[in-house]
């Protein structure tokens, strides 16, 4: 263990991306950096598969491979980021929430003000012959 | 002076029977500057994430957008994604492997699997840049429609992050190459992984809304 790692351990703060001390040295680092790997990559192919598979009914396709992208970006936060939840990383999960807070205002806000826009406005023709 | 008096003035400072200090600057005094260094980066990088919400929402107000042109079903070629996916999926498990090394301060490890990242880095790269002379040769250029607008900022931007990552990449091998182990090196490294990793997850996003929504669906 290096001396930095000694020494947040002993200050009960980690940053982001260093595994906690008591985790198994270098070997449980591999371990976990390889079941990180697994993980993701199942997802990932289960992701390009699915749509082809109709395992799924299709209408639920989007909603499915959004669930599974989501899940993919938890398993990159925990095993290659070592977002965790314990005491040492408060201040990261703290601000990974503002920050998939802010995600979440624009990505949803943007999509509900346009989808709202699309329907209650005329189309661009419409306009054009209004205009004329 | 009562005991809730007491109690009260010691809202928001060390639980007196707890075994470690809060976060911040607890009992143990100011965090060490490797905590402040991530910390500050990884604030640094959800700011980054959320300039890529932007890009990702106006992508998905304007994927219909095609103004007639060619859509996503015509354009995407899945497999070529799929390997770009793979490609950047190993490159971050062996960054990951790099942090060990540079954990150990082995330079062997380091080396060979800062090469790895390099190597996988490079050929996500190279199978973007081809998509995109491909698209820009039959007409499907970012002037063709709001849709391929969006598309090439998204992945554009995304692809502008991959490759200054990889000059930060080779910068990195060449200052451990050249000073070793320093403490301000490491914090360097540690640096660098968060910023690899974060790309991967940005390109779940991507492959997930921009190739599958728009290829399969």
């Amino acid at each position: 263990m290096s001396e930095a790692q000694a020494n947040s351990a002993q200050q009960g703060d980690l940053p982001p991306g260093e595994e906690g001390a008591d985790d198994g040295g270098v070997h449980g680092a591999v371990i976990s950096y390889l079941i990180g790997l697994v993980l993701a990559a199942g997802l990932s192919a289960a992701s390009f598969l699915l749509p082809l598979t109709g395992l799924v009914y299709a209408p639920a396709l989007p909603v499915a491979l959004v669930v599974m992208a989501i899940a993919q970006m938890g398993v990159h936060l925990v095993f290659f980021l070592h977002i965790t939840t314990g005491p040492d990383n408060t201040n990261n999960v703290l601000a990974l929430a503002f920050g998939v807070l802010i995600v979440f205002l624009i990505l949803g806000g943007s999509l509900w003000i346009m989808a709202n826009l699309n329907q209650n406005m005329p189309s661009m023709t419409q306009i054009m012959q209004m205009q004329r | 002076m009562s005991a809730a008096a007491t109690e009260s003035r010691r809202i928001g400072h060390d639980d007196p029977r707890g075994q470690r200090a809060t976060t911040g600057s607890g009992r143990d005094g100011p965090a060490s500057k490797r905590i402040i260094v991530g910390y500050g980066f990884w604030i640094f990088l959800l700011s980054d994430i959320v300039m890529f919400s932007a890009f990702f929402a106006a992508y998905a107000v304007l994927a219909n957008a095609t103004a007639g042109g060619p859509t996503g079903r015509q354009l995407f070629d899945l497999k070529s994604v799929a390997w770009e996916t793979g490609c950047l999926l190993l490159s971050s498990f062996t960054s990951g492997l790099a942090s060990i090394g540079a954990m150990l301060r082995s330079a062997r490890i380091f080396q060979i699997a800062m090469a790895a990242t390099f190597v996988l880095g490079a050929l996500f790269l190279g199978l973007e840049i081809k998509e995109f002379a491909g698209l820009v040769a039959q007409g499907a250029g970012p002037q063709r429609s709001a849709f391929l607008s969006a598309f090439f900022s998204l992945v554009g931007c995304h692809g502008l992050h991959v490759t200054v990552g990889l000059l930060w990449l080779l910068t990195m091998m060449a200052q451990v190459w050249a000073k070793g182990f320093r403490e301000d090196v490491q914090r360097r490294i540690l640096c660098f992984n968060l910023f690899w990793h974060a790309l991967d997850i940005i390109w779940v996003g991507v492959f997930t809304v921009v190739y599958l929504f728009g290829a399969g669906l």
